[in-house]
């Protein structure tokens, strides 16, 4: 295996892995206040709950390759279609894991957060989504690394990152390139994995669970 | 603040008018036309079979549920004029399943009412731990455990204080220790009463335990089918049952179960002067059951009773056994 390219570019490789993080970060960013609102539509709204689910499910299995195609006349080339394409795929693992997270907390324990004098906002902010924060960062841990991968089609339209180095590597007949960008990507979803599982350990539940575990 | 802040020394007068209930969907009112008045610091338990609207009534006055028609007031307020969740912070709540916050630590849990209404952290950390002792939790053992770490009946010790912690002057007590079982039940039930000698909150206390209801209620409020069928002490309630339905309840056919209802203090001759010299004494709060075996075992024609100082206050003999335990239609009643 040639690892001389990989070595040689570093600078360039770790300045288009950055890139690749930001498109990834900014589409997380678009993604998750989008399913947070079909979520709760579908928390609060029983009926809907399941055909919203279906729907993103739906949307997941169409092929990533033809949704670009898809959306390039519309949308041209560069940031936008990326975008759309990456914040369209990462609502199922959002909302799968948001719903789940909500509807799993004891109603009881709801029921007392209401009791004791709290606000809606307050129920929400110190009871709800704490105890399904770790659903919750899981769901937007598997996003993320979705995203990720899926960045990669990014470098088919011009919208810059990792997918630059991979596809220019394909078109130049250029192995050692494609092999950089590979391990670029695999290192990028790997540390990002790892990140958000030390995420998920500091959050209280999490606290509690250990501490339930010592005694 | 609408709702008086009294420093726990007394409770609520509550006053509920023709307080209706139906659910969506559902033909017959879960809570139909109530009406109730209670004093301020008075126990009462709201007991009938599942399905009677004794939860319902409960939650409607902290506004868990809302009613369909009628009003609730409490120390002359209205409580349909009040923010729920400010009416709430003065509302201690009690539910059977405990409704901990599992993500927090018991001093936590404990401390949610009082950083809800903004007290400064000394005097919060100061209650909490009066309060973790008050309901026999050591603060240095327990404060920094999570619910998970704690038995049921720990976890309802933190309920009662959570519910407790903001000095209210009403509780609402949902079936709090239906899952305990019987010891742990018995104990919480022993200290529930402590406190509220000690503070005379005014509680509502729902069971379907007749012998929960007994042992804790000043008046004992039966319900079927959404409506008020008895409204009296333990004793009138075992004693006179109004129909049918509350004697089925209290089981009052069967002598040895109405023995096991009633406290001795109920069935004693008043003492007459000076106390007699008698070799076995029991507690006025015991069950006539419990006398009964300790005449028979001891031989003895009297035991004195004693009051809650230990001082004797009457004597028990077989005969006022005998006349207590008389079925209601008995004619030497």
């Amino acid at each position: 295996m040639d690892l001389g390219y990989f070595f040689d570019n570093l600078d360039e490789i770790l300045a288009l892995s950055l890139e690749h993080l930001r498109i990834s970060l900014t589409a997380l960013m678009i993604a998750l206040p989008v399913a947070l609102v079909i979520s709760v539509i579908g928390v609060w709204f029983r009926p809907a709950r399941q055909p919203l689910l279906w729907t993103v499910g739906a949307l997941y299995t169409i092929p990533s390759l033809a949704m670009l195609a898809f959306l390039i006349p519309s949308q041209g080339l560069g940031l936008r279609p990326t975008l759309i394409l990456l914040v369209t795929y990462a609502q199922v693992f959002l909302v799968r894991n948001i719903v789940t997270g909500l509807t799993g907390v004891d109603p009881a324990v709801l029921e007392a957060a209401r009791g004791v004098g709290m606000t809606p906002l307050q129920v929400l902010s110190r009871v709800w989504l704490p105890i399904a924060l770790p659903v919750i960062l899981a769901g937007v841990r598997i996003a993320l690394v979705t995203i990720i991968g899926l960045a990669i089609l990014g470098g088919w339209v011009t919208a810059g990152g990792l997918g630059e180095l991979l596809f220019s590597g394909i078109n130049t007949n250029h192995p050692a390139k494609v092999l950089a960008g590979l391990i670029a990507i695999v290192s990028l979803a790997l540390l990002t994995d790892l990140a958000i599982r030390l995420l998920e350990s500091f959050t209280s539940v999490a606290r509690a669970r250990r501490a339930g575990n010592r005694g | 603040m609408a709702i008086n802040q009294r420093s726990g020394t007394s409770g609520s007068s509550i006053s509920i008018h023709a307080l209706t209930k139906r659910y969506p969907g559902s033909s017959a009112a879960a809570v139909n036309a109530v009406d109730l008045d209670i004093a301020p610091g008075e126990l009462i338990v709201l007991l009938g079979p599942s399905g009677c609207g004794k939860t319902t009534l409960l939650k409607m006055i902290n506004r868990i549920y809302e009613p369909t028609s009628g009003s609730i007031v409490i120390d002359g307020v209205e409580v349909q004029s009040l923010k729920a969740s400010e009416l709430r912070r003065h509302i201690g709540y009690v539910i059977q399943q405990t409704g901990l916050f599992p993500h927090m630590r018991v001093a936590e849990n404990v401390a949610v009412v009082p950083k809800l209404l903004k007290w400064d952290r000394d005097r919060t950390r100061e209650r909490v731990s009066q309060l973790l002792e008050l309901t026999g939790l050591p603060p240095e053992i327990y404060a920094n455990r999570y619910p998970s770490q704690l038995s049921g009946g720990e976890q309802q010790r933190v309920g009662l204080a959570r519910a407790l912690a903001a000095e209210p002057p009403t509780m609402l007590m949902d079936e709090p220790f239906g899952a305990l079982d019987a010891i742990t039940r018995t104990r919480l039930q022993d200290e529930l009463k402590r406190i509220h000698k000690q503070f005379s909150q005014t509680i509502l206390f729902v069971t379907h335990d007749i012998e929960e209801a007994v042992r804790l209620a000043d008046r004992i409020v039966v319900m079927r089918e959404g409506r008020i069928v008895q409204v009296g002490s333990p004793l009138e309630i075992v004693r006179e049952p109004a129909d049918q339905f509350v004697s089925d309840l209290v089981g009052s056919q069967d002598v040895l179960r109405r023995l096991s209802l009633m406290p001795a203090r109920t069935a004693m001759e008043p003492l007459n002067g000076t106390p007699p010299d008698l070799a076995q004494s029991i507690s006025g709060e015991v069950f006539l059951r419990e006398a009964l075996s300790m005449l028979m075992e001891s031989g003895d024609p009297f035991i004195a009773v004693t009051g809650s100082d230990g001082t004797a206050i009457g004597t028990l003999s077989m005969t006022s056994i005998q006349r207590a335990a008389a079925p209601p239609d008995a004619p030497n009643r």
